[in-house]
């Protein structure tokens, strides 16, 4: 990544415009042709600097309302296994291994996101089943404080 | 909630993993959809203004460009939840603030340049709000890839 890719990124996280050029303004600002910016946003995907160049969803706003983070107690030696088994969930968007505290042992995170509390606790219900793993929590979203994308 | 018509939702659907690296993306988009391009565009400004899209841009791999972050999860008196959440948006590196129902009710994602900084974040925020917390970063990482299925 040099530096043209830093500013590239910089000025495109806030996200780009609605237009039929969306990248004009960008390209004028750096100097370089419109399709250089497209070019290298392709590498910096390629390279894995960026996971993606899309849309981040306001999944509230479309009724997809029911956000559960569900903490599971897996044994150590099991988690690799387990962890493959619920990133397989199509329902679950992220999967992670975190560490425990003496007053936290949940060990594997999975969210889900859907339409209501009943898909999320019928989801963890097929994982809990799939796996064999009975000591989890559904931890549902109350309010949003903030949610913005990772900025640079 | 907002009504979404079968072309919202097929819009939807595409601009999260499928949006055209193209000069003229739009374009290339509402030939895909069997729409106008002026058509998409009304349609995506409404949509924005609506809250179903945040923004369209990168979705930056804080690891891979030499950053670090993690999770934190916090106990917040129920009576000081507010100030306490305010206390920590206030925080530029915070991404991702959330109340759940639990002992540990407000969970928030930080990133920073450097575990160093990392650390410091942490440690500040455990001096302002004066509340136990847990660092939780990532160990492994089995999947991350926000898709909404818009149905």
């Amino acid at each position: 990544m040099d530096e043209v890719d830093t500013r590239l990124l910089k000025l495109t996280q806030d996200g780009i415009p609605f237009v039929h050029s969306p990248f004009a303004i960008i390209s004028e600002e750096l100097g370089i042709t419109e399709d250089e910016v497209v070019q290298r946003i392709e590498q910096l995907q390629k390279n894995g600097f960026i996971r993606r160049f899309g849309a981040s969803i306001g999944h509230r706003a479309i009724g997809i309302t029911a956000n559960a983070m569900c903490t599971w107690n897996v044994p150590d030696e099991r988690v690799e296994e387990v962890g493959a088994v619920m990133a397989g969930f199509t329902e679950v968007t992220h999967c992670y291994e975190r560490p425990r505290y003496p007053d936290w042992p949940y060990n594997l995170f999975t969210m889900v996101h859907s339409y209501t509390k009943e898909d999320c606790e019928y989801v963890a219900q097929e994982i809990s089943r799939a796996t064999g793993i009975t000591d989890y929590n559904l931890l549902y979203s109350v309010r949003e404080f903030k949610k913005t994308g990772v900025r640079l | 909630m907002i009504q979404l018509d079968d072309i919202d939702k097929n819009i939807l659907n595409l601009i999260q993993l499928d949006f055209p690296l193209d000069v003229h993306p739009f374009e290339k988009m509402s030939f895909q959809l069997g729409i106008s391009e002026e058509e998409l565009l009304e349609r995506m400004g409404r949509l924005k203004e609506e809250g179903a899209v945040r923004r369209i841009g990168p979705v930056i791999n804080t690891k891979r460009v030499g950053g670090t972050s993690t999770l934190v999860a916090l106990k917040a008196p129920e009576s000081k939840i507010d100030e306490i959440a305010e206390l920590i948006n206030q925080h530029q590196e915070v991404s991702h603030n959330y109340l759940r129902q639990a002992d540990y009710n407000i969970w928030f994602t930080v990133s920073a340049a450097n575990k160093e900084r990392l650390e410091q974040i942490i440690n500040d925020l455990q001096e302002e709000t004066g509340c136990p917390l847990i660092n939780l970063p990532t160990k492994r990482l089995f999947k991350i890839g926000v898709k909404f299925d818009v149905k």
